[in-house]
């Protein structure tokens, strides 16, 4: 019990212990705040700047929920496809893995010319950088099967589909939740990535105007905010993998 | 009614020389995996099949329940040819395989989801349903533990659970392909007795696939030893031990000489 609450605090108690000695370095050696600003001046700033970082918050917020709902459908499609198909693992699983390795980065420009800057290329690479961990994930399941439960059922006379609803799918559904911890991380990272070179608004953006204008204290606090976004979204998509899909993570809970 | 057809009512399964290569390469190559079998099992008969690892005993598995189809020959079982899937059989593997996100009920009632008349009946009748695999849970002692989920019960009542899952739909072929060989000694005895109590009680008949001769000789009426690879039946034994047969009977010289004789073309096999 006492381990479990020392457990809980851990994190919460590091990031403290980080901030303190972050402010410290910067106060004994009087590091400028236009190179390395304390965590008490970004604090400053980010309350200075509170409704302008919140305005720019909510825009990557919901330009990457809407990249990451279109990675969530397209990659459970796909991933569908492919693990309850051998021809078509074999067709799409190796170009897929190339296209995963194409920093999403480079895709921006393209996507500028695609639909001007703005909402477009923001919600597209968050959708390109995060639907690959979700394809993947859904497909393992499915393709993993154990022969023999195959078996059992096609005695049976079951069907292809049969088995894939009644037990492929449910045997994937922990990869699904674990990926989406995964991507939606990424997809933040797509979001915030597009919007430094191709959008007037987002925390992208806020990053590359508050640099050129020197405002380091706003730069960090941008970087914060989407860090803390970011953290946000994992906690709730690992709070629901832990409520749904507790068969699968029973050892970790009899601790 | 012709004479192939009242053959057919007698035997039950009726291979008539069967011979499988797994692909057509090997098919060209007249590499089989397993050749020449004919095999005839009466109505309710409890047959055991035992070999060396590898000697295809799996693959008759296969071809009995219509998942292969032989390159040559042809499998009768109950009067009809095979030529897909039976809907008549249930399977249990060595691994238990059941689903950790059902409940053992849950995990029971799978086959009547799946198979005809009683899946498109499911939703109408769930309660009977349940009420039936409660009950078939109840008699290989796991009354109460229908709400369990798999990964809570021990190695043996997962075992259990699973041979109910082969049961529920009343097959009229049990296929086992060595159920209890993870099992702990004392735990496989107990699950010998549990099988013998459901094949007394339900007259279906069994195929198990095994390597533990004391188990073949304790449990079936008949025994063939399969040479390895390309398998082939080489002994047909007959077990006339009096039933129904108590776990005493293992300790009794009749038993052991029956055992040590099959041991005996075991080895044989082994050594050529």
């Amino acid at each position: 019990m006492k381990q479990k609450t020392l457990e809980r605090w851990a994190p919460w108690g590091l990031l403290v212990l980080t901030l303190v000695l972050w402010q410290t370095v910067c106060s004994a050696f009087q590091v400028s705040e236009f190179i390395f600003p304390s965590p008490w001046r970004i604090a400053q700033q980010t309350f200075e700047f509170k409704a302008v970082i919140a305005a720019h918050a909510w825009r990557t917020f919901w330009v990457t929920m809407a990249g990451f709902g279109i990675a969530i459908v397209v990659g459970v499609l796909l991933g569908f496809v492919i693990g309850s198909s051998r021809l078509a693992y074999a067709a799409v699983y190796p170009l897929m893995t190339g296209f995963n390795a194409l920093p999403k980065a480079a895709f921006v420009p393209i996507l500028v010319v695609w639909f001007g800057i703005g909402v477009g290329p923001a919600i597209l690479t968050a959708f390109l950088i995060s639907f690959f961990p979700i394809m993947v994930n859904i497909a393992t399941g499915l393709a993993t099967l154990e022969p023999e439960l195959e078996d059992v059922l096609r005695v049976l006379g079951a069907k292809r589909w049969d088995v894939l609803i009644k037990v492929g799918l449910p045997r994937s559904m922990p990869y699904f939740f674990g990926s989406l911890k995964v991507a939606i991380t990424l997809a933040f990272v797509g979001t915030t990535v597009s919007e430094m070179t191709a959008a007037n608004e987002g925390i992208g953006y806020l990053l590359i105007s508050a640099g050129s204008a020197m405002q380091m204290g706003l730069a960090f606090s941008g970087l914060v905010v989407v860090g803390a976004m970011a953290m946000v979204m994992y906690e709730l998509f690992s709070y629901i993998e832990n409520h749904t899909t507790a068969w699968a993570h029973r050892g970790s809970q009899e601790v | 009614m012709s004479g192939q057809d009242l053959m057919a009512t007698e035997n039950f399964v009726d291979f008539q020389d069967v011979w499988l290569a797994y692909n057509e390469e090997l098919l060209a190559e007249q590499h089989f995996a397993v050749e020449d079998i004919n095999l005839q099992v009466k109505q309710g008969e409890f047959i055991a099949i035992v070999g060396p690892s590898g000697c295809g005993k799996s693959t008759f598995m296969k071809l009995t329940t219509g998942l292969r189809k032989p390159s040559r020959g042809r499998i009768l079982v109950d009067g009809r040819e095979v030529d897909g899937p039976l809907k008549i059989s249930g399977m249990a593997f060595q691994a238990p395989s059941l689903l950790p996100w059902r409940t053992t009920l849950d995990n029971v009632l799978l086959p009547l989801e799946i198979v005809e008349p009683y899946r498109s009946q499911f939703k109408a009748k769930r309660a009977e349903f349940e009420a039936r695999a409660i009950e078939l849970l109840k008699s290989v002692g796991l009354g109460g533990y229908e709400r369990k989920f798999p990964w809570q019960l021990s190695g043996g009542m997962q075992q259990r659970a699973s041979i109910c899952r082969a049961l529920i739909h009343e097959p009229k072929m049990l296929l086992l392909d060595e159920p209890f060989g993870a099992l702990d000694a004392f735990t496989r005895e107990e699950l010998w007795c549990t099988l013998r109590d459901l094949w007394t009680e339900r007259q279906f008949n069994v195929i198990l696939v095994t390597h533990d001769l004391r188990e073949s000789v304790f449990l079936a009426d008949t025994v063939y030893v399969m040479s390895k690879s390309p398998g082939r039946f080489v002994v047909k034994r007959h077990i006339d031990l009096p039933r129904p047969r108590d776990l005493e009977v293992t300790y009794t010289p009749a038993f052991s000489d029956i055992v040590h004789e099959l041991r005996g073309h075991i080895g044989a096999i082994r050594k050529s």
